[in-house]
């Protein structure tokens, strides 16, 4: 059977899928990246494989996220994509009509605006943070609430406490406060999920068309508690695909086979690569004013690949 | 007197060469760096704009460069830019520099100001009117070439077969035009740049889409504050067009407003002076989907009034005529990452639009 094989390496997770050939998604994988992509994939990698056994072929595979480059030299890959385009055409591939995605990770947030299938706008969050999944994270923790409780207990609440969202310091600042006045706990969780709302709508939403269909996907798309402060907020039924938390890679994946049909071959390296040594290193070009940040890509001892030049000096000498 | 000047661009080259002229010693400020910019942000106010604060940091460094005066200019209607100068003055004279700051103001707003000023700089030389009207002319005519260069650059560049030669030609222009010292090598440099430039083997047959730049005129100048934008841009096969050259902007401010149309296509959705370049974003993104453009980029630095004012009247003009619109805002946190992450994606959604057209065609 041919599979193809999407990896999203993003900050906080790295995700790997494969799908079969009508997009059925046989295997995923949800991984920490905690600050060590290249080991963090081929750690996947190799669990991806371990699954897969013999009985699929990588017929394609595809990168996205915020390591997009640096994956794609490891594997060998056919398209690397940016991780707005990717969750679009992931959202649009299992919900047809979708017209708005709302996207929550651990570090970034994101909308995206379809019409008829076709990205007209989008917009990512820059510096707040209190939109994201991480915000939630700690908060829980503070809370001492396991995060996957967090949800059940925010749709319990009767009467969600008003917090101020408008930034993460501040909303803690303000929940300790009104844990302090004696709110319930259920209250206070429903508070922060509208809060975390608030702060997405007018952050990131903030001029956008959103119209129904909307799609929710993301890690935090798993918590209940968000998806009805949502529901709330926009009057509107929101849907939740079933690999929600995997949707960047999923995107790569489709990506890359779309890729090998006009090109009728892959350049995956195969699942070698994880017993493969891989290094990245960086130096600063003294070449001109722009003093630019070269990063090599080393494979044993050999540079693979090379960027960061404004000039296109270095990055034409590996080629 | 070692004089120096804000950086933006490559327009040091001409203040550099009218400063020599006036027979002081121009000290020119390096690039803008990493380095650059955390001096800015150590001792700028946290919520000044990210100018001030590169501002601020390649004033540092040129006073580490020996530098006695500063020469900057003003600030035109209700922005807090006008003010940049005067704050500046007095973080430099808390950290102890003797450096005095020389603000130009629009002639056509002040003229006795302006007048002053020029004495004090022409005095000590003992340097005539008219010798400095003339190397004034001449400085000036050293930075329209400058702009008509990189404007070339720009059209060039997105159809270069060899990716990276456009910049390396461009890079060996301005070092002619550079050393060039009269009003007639500067011309005989200009037509010869052109010339090396228009020669660099292109395919014109490529597709590209054609992206309109706007926003706050440091931050859309100097390649350090908007990451490269441009280039980056263009390296990914996209045609860039802005409407603010140094020198367009000075002559509209010093000679005579040109800005006329710009205000015309602004006032359906903003009829008001709100500083900064609020009023020529409105404007030009009208411009720009008239003549066509498949997109348009807003560059700002992070709480820039007129800017955010702008932003919220330019979706209503991209739903009216049809263009779309990325805003960025930019602050020393932002990262080359994160640009280059939505401009792949703005430039996929132009792409799919464009195809979008050419299958459905509008009625
Ligand atoms: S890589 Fe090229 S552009 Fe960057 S510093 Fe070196 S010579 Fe300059």
């Amino acid at each position: 059977m041919k599979g193809y094989l999407g990896i999203d390496v993003g900050s906080v997770s790295t995700n790997l899928v494969v799908l079969d050939e009508h997009d059925e998604v046989i295997t995923s994988l949800y991984l920490r990246t905690m600050g060590q992509p290249i080991k963090v994939v081929q750690e996947g990698l190799r669990q991806i494989a371990e699954t897969l056994g013999s009985a699929v072929e990588i017929a394609g595979a595809g990168t996205t996220g915020s390591a997009r480059y640096l994956t794609s030299v490891m594997v060998g890959a056919d398209a690397v994509k940016n991780e707005i385009t990717a969750h679009a055409i992931a959202a649009s591939r299992f919900v047809p009509e979708a017209r708005t995605i709302i996207e929550i990770g651990g570090q970034d947030s994101k909308i995206i605006i379809l019409r008829n299938g076709v990205v007209v706008d989008f917009a990512m969050n820059t510096v707040c943070a209190a939109g994201t999944g991480s915000f939630l994270d700690q908060q829980a923790a503070r809370l001492n609430i396991p995060i996957e409780r967090f949800g059940e207990l925010a749709i319990r609440s009767q009467h969600p406490v008003r917090i101020a969202g408008r930034c993460a310091v501040f909303a803690e600042s303000d929940m300790i406060h009104k844990q302090q006045l004696g709110h319930s706990l259920e209250d206070i969780v429903a508070g922060l999920c509208d809060a975390l709302v608030r702060n997405y709508l007018n952050n990131v939403g903030k001029g956008k068309d959103i119209l129904p269909p909307v799609v929710f996907q993301g890690g935090v798309a798993a918590n209940v508690g968000i998806k009805h402060a949502f529901e709330k907020a926009l009057g509107v039924e929101i849907t939740v695909p079933t690999y929600y938390n995997v949707m960047g890679a999923v995107g790569a994946a489709l990506i890359a086979k779309e890729a090998v049909s006009r090109t009728q071959q892959t350049h995956f390296k195969g699942f070698a690569v994880t017993e493969v040594k891989y290094q990245a290193r960086s130096f600063e070009c003294k070449g001109c004013a722009n003093c630019c940040e070269v990063i090599q890509f080393y494979q044993d001892d050999r540079v693979i690949a090379r960027w960061g030049d404004r000039c296109g000096k270095w990055e034409a000498m590996v080629i | 007197m070692k004089i120096s000047f804000p950086r933006m661009g490559n327009s040091f080259i001409a203040f550099k060469m009218l400063i020599n002229s006036l027979g002081h010693e121009a000290i020119v400020p390096p690039a803008p760096s990493e380095r650059t910019l955390s001096l800015g942000v150590r001792y700028a106010p946290e919520f000044a704009c990210i100018p001030f604060k590169i501002l601020l940091g390649t004033y540092l460094e040129a006073i580490e460069l020996g530098t006695e005066m500063i020469i900057t200019s003003g600030g035109v209607g209700p922005c807090r830019a006008g003010y940049y100068g005067v704050l500046h003055q007095m973080i430099l004279n808390d950290l102890g520099h003797k450096v005095k700051i020389m603000v130009i103001e629009p002639p056509l707003r002040d003229i006795f100001g302006f007048i002053r000023n020029v004495k004090t700089l022409i005095k000590p030389t003992r340097i005539g009117w008219r010798t400095f009207w003339h190397h004034l002319k001449t400085a000036w005519e050293k930075l329209v070439a400058l702009d008509d260069i990189e404007r070339i650059s720009h059209q060039v560049r997105p159809y270069e077969v060899n990716r990276g030669e456009t910049t390396k030609v461009y890079e060996r222009v301005l070092q002619m035009l550079d050393e060039a010292r009269n009003i007639q090598e500067i011309t005989e440099a200009r037509v010869e740049g052109e010339r090396l430039l228009r020669q660099i083997p292109c395919d014109y047959n490529r597709p590209t889409l054609k992206v309109g730049i706007i926003g706050e005129i440091y931050v859309v100048i100097e390649p350090f504050a908007n990451h490269d934008l441009q280039v980056t841009l263009e390296s990914m096969g996209v045609e860039t067009q802005r409407a603010i050259y140094l020198s367009g902007y000075t002559r509209d401010c010093f000679v005579f407003d040109s800005e006329h149309d710009v205000k015309k296509a602004a006032a359906p959705y903003l009829n008001e002076l709100i500083g900064g370049h609020g009023i020529n974003s409105v404007g030009e993104t009208v411009l720009y989907a008239r003549h066509g453009f498949d997109g348009v980029v807003q560059l700002a630095p992070f709480a820039c009034i007129p800017e955010i004012v702008a932003k919220s009247i330019l979706p209503k003009v991209s739903h009216d005529l049809g263009i779309p619109v990325l805003t960025l805002f930019i602050d020393e946190q932002t990262g080359k990452a994160g640009i280059q992450t939505r401009l792949e994606a703005f430039v996929d959604l132009l792409w799919q639009r464009r195809q979008m057209m050419e299958v459905r065609p509008a009625i």
